[in-house]
């Protein structure tokens, strides 16, 4: 379980996020929707420990520990993955190998890489020269093959072809066990698959693609550094479309 | 013979262009009688194992041919392939004209002092020529190793692959572990015959009072493939070499890779030139830098002599723990139609990219050593696999003691 408590984050000098709570449950994934720059990426950069993002107030606990100030890598270990928006290009190292130290040598990465339509890449240095559906595929190719409790996307349908967006939409599904209808069988009760899921998620999501493949228990809206409103996560997208951000948190509060 | 000793001594004191000015008179150079061996396993095992860090493997598993030498003297000269000569140069010298030949041919005897020391005291060096249309799919090793303390070693090496020809060369520079000053001066002369391909890797593997001056000169004629690898990743005092390579032949390609590494202490100037002669040449010129503390300077000259010609040049640097490193990336168009270009770019390591590292899990040491690992694994294309690999082995034992 992620709890956060009264967060403030800042980066440089500017205040990003005032006073954040949140709370995700074993099993739920939650969209998160928000106007450029109100401070999602930088909420989800600091669940995953970023150290430029400054937390000045408040507290992040997951499964228990109190992971505020913990490094990177400890947090990876703890089980918290990210989906990146624009992942760095490292030189040299390969994709193949990528995924290697992501499943800490357990992963079959060909088996996985063909499932992301992504096995022509494997031998490339990782996100060199990338387009930004394959940056994605190759973020997912990483989450897969790590496997963490807890997986924050940002932005997974950005830049991705039409051709691809089921793709990347059935597996965010799948990763965060949220395509039960497909593994349960007609002797396992839904409901008992509903209790083992575990997979907690935490999406961005501008265009709201990602809805019509991975269902989602909350949305919340980020606005202005704080978390506005809580609901339905069609019915706030429908919310947005319609009558825009600002209205939208007005009507919620 | 004579006019080349009249020549040399001419250039005696004559200083190099480049790098600092080594007493010479400060080392040894009286050859050292040492007898030869029916076997490279009969080497002590701490010489041994030196030579294998620099890639030469005593066990002769996987190798075509060996060439083993020990201060000034040959110990060890032997091929296994028709087709494929491996002799020491002085026994070369005088039992063939066509040695006689090549010798000198490429690299100016009067160059600076140490080609004139070369000629003056020459302790032989090996001679690997690969005859016309064979092909020598195992790479051959040499090794010239240095035991005795301050002494000074002089060899002059020819590398011939024939027309129609495949041969690889790996060889081993090293010193042995109570070895501390010394001097080394190698003559290198390559011929790459029509249509022939060479691929020449040289992996150095020095003391930390050692001073290193290289002198080598390659041609390749029409439809040739000169591939030449160099790893410095250890200790050096002063290491200065500017290979010349000429491209003579239409379509003939040359590339230069070289990692290096400089350490504390360490000045490596490197760099090579490569003219682009004939019609349809292509070179590429690529270095990966890193210092820890150590001085490098990383040359690079392509000239584009005729129309149509295409090469590239890459210099990237990293700055680790202090030092520095300076890049010198030069182009010369000489007629309309060339195509050439060049990058260099010299930093640090971006934190961005530890940062997502960590990410996934590994930790700060340890995303560093990855990306510093990716940073110096070059593909170099036509390598057969157990050259890349005992490149991969000496920047990996490198890494591990850098890290």
């Amino acid at each position: 379980m992620l709890i956060i408590e009264d967060l403030k984050v800042t980066l440089g000098d500017k205040e990003i996020l005032r006073h954040i709570d949140l709370e995700i449950f074993p099993g739920e994934t939650h969209i998160l929707f928000g106007p450029n720059g109100s401070g999602k990426t930088t909420l989800l950069m600091t669940i995953m420990g970023y150290p430029q993002y400054r937390v000045t107030g408040g507290k992040i606990y997951f499964k228990g520990v109190d992971i505020t100030h913990m490094p990177i890598n400890e947090r990876a270990r703890l089980g918290i993955g990210m989906s990146f928006q624009r992942p760095p290009t490292i030189h040299g190292l390969k994709t193949r190998q990528m995924v290697r130290i992501c499943s800490r040598n357990g992963a079959d990465a060909e088996a996985m890489a063909e499932k992301m339509k992504f096995s022509d890449f494997l031998d490339r240095d990782i996100n060199a020269g990338f387009s930004g559906g394959e940056i994605k595929r190759s973020e997912l190719l990483q989450l897969m093959a790590q496997n963490p409790d807890l997986m924050l996307f940002d932005e997974p349908e950005s830049g991705v072809d039409l051709e691809n967006i089921s793709l990347i939409g059935n597996t965010i599904s799948e990763l965060l066990e949220r395509d039960i209808h497909v593994h349960t069988s007609p002797n396992q009760p839904r409901n008992k698959a509903l209790q083992e899921r575990k997979k907690m998620g935490l999406i961005i999501t501008h265009t709201g693609f990602i809805l019509d493949y991975v269902t989602a228990d909350k949305g919340q809206v980020l606005y202005e550094g704080m978390l506005s409103c809580k609901s339905n996560p069609q019915e706030i997208f429908r919310c947005i479309k319609r009558i825009g951000y600002e209205e939208c948190v007005r009507c919620a509060t | 013979m004579r006019d080349l000793n009249e020549k040399a001594k001419q250039a005696k004191e004559k200083k190099a262009a480049l790098g600092p000015d080594i007493d010479l008179t400060t080392f040894d150079a009286e050859p050292v009688g040492i007898p030869r061996l029916d076997s490279p396993s009969q080497l002590p095992e701490k010489d041994r194992e030196r030579m294998l860090q620099a890639g030469v493997d005593a066990s002769e598993e996987g190798r075509s041919g060996t060439y083993i030498q020990k201060d000034t003297a040959v110990v060890y000269s032997h091929s296994t392939q028709d087709g494929l000569l491996v002799l020491p140069i002085k026994q070369a010298l005088e039992e063939h004209q066509w040695a006689r030949d090549y010798y000198w041919k490429l690299v100016n005897v009067d160059a600076d002092k140490y080609t004139a020391g070369a000629q003056l005291n020459l302790h032989d060096g090996y001679v690997i020529r690969a005859l016309p249309g064979s092909r020598v799919f195992l790479p051959v090793q040499a090794c010239l190793y240095l035991d005795r303390n301050n002494i000074s070693q002089y060899v002059h090496n020819l590398i011939i692959a024939e027309e129609d020809s495949e041969l690889h060369v790996i060889t081993g520079c090293a010193t042995s572990p109570h070895l501390k000053r010394g001097l080394h001066v190698g003559i290198s002369e390559f011929f790459v015959k029509k249509n022939a391909k060479l691929s020449f890797t040289m992996i150095h593997h020095w003391a930390e009072e050692m001073m290193v001056r290289p002198r080598s000169v390659g041609v390749v004629e029409e439809g040739g493939l000169f591939l030449n690898n160099y790893i410095c990743m250890k200790p050096v005092k002063s290491l200065q070499m500017f290979p010349v390579t000429r491209l003579t032949g239409r379509g003939a390609v040359s590339r230069f890779y070289s990692l290096l590494a400089g350490n504390p202490g360490t000045t490596l100037d490197v760099g090579g030139r490569i003219f682009l002669s004939a019609a349809e040449t292509r070179a590429e010129i690529i270095a990966r830098a890193i210092s820890n503390g150590g001085t490098i300077v990383s040359r690079g000259d392509l000239v584009g002599e005729v129309p149509g010609i295409r090469a590239h040049l890459e210099c990237r640097g990293l700055i680790l723990r202090g030092g520095t490193i300076h890049a010198i990336p030069e182009l010369q168009g000489k007629v309309d139609g060339v195509e050439m270009s060049h990058e260099a770019a010299v930093g640090k390591i971006a934190q961005e990219e530890i940062l997502y590292l960590m990410s996934r899990g590994l930790s700060e040491d340890e995303a560093t050593s990855t990306i510093v690992r990716g940073f110096m694994s070059v593909d170099i294309p036509g390598l057969p696999a157990p050259l890349k690999a005992e490149i991969d082995r000496a920047v990996e034992q490198s890494n591990k003691d850098m890290m």
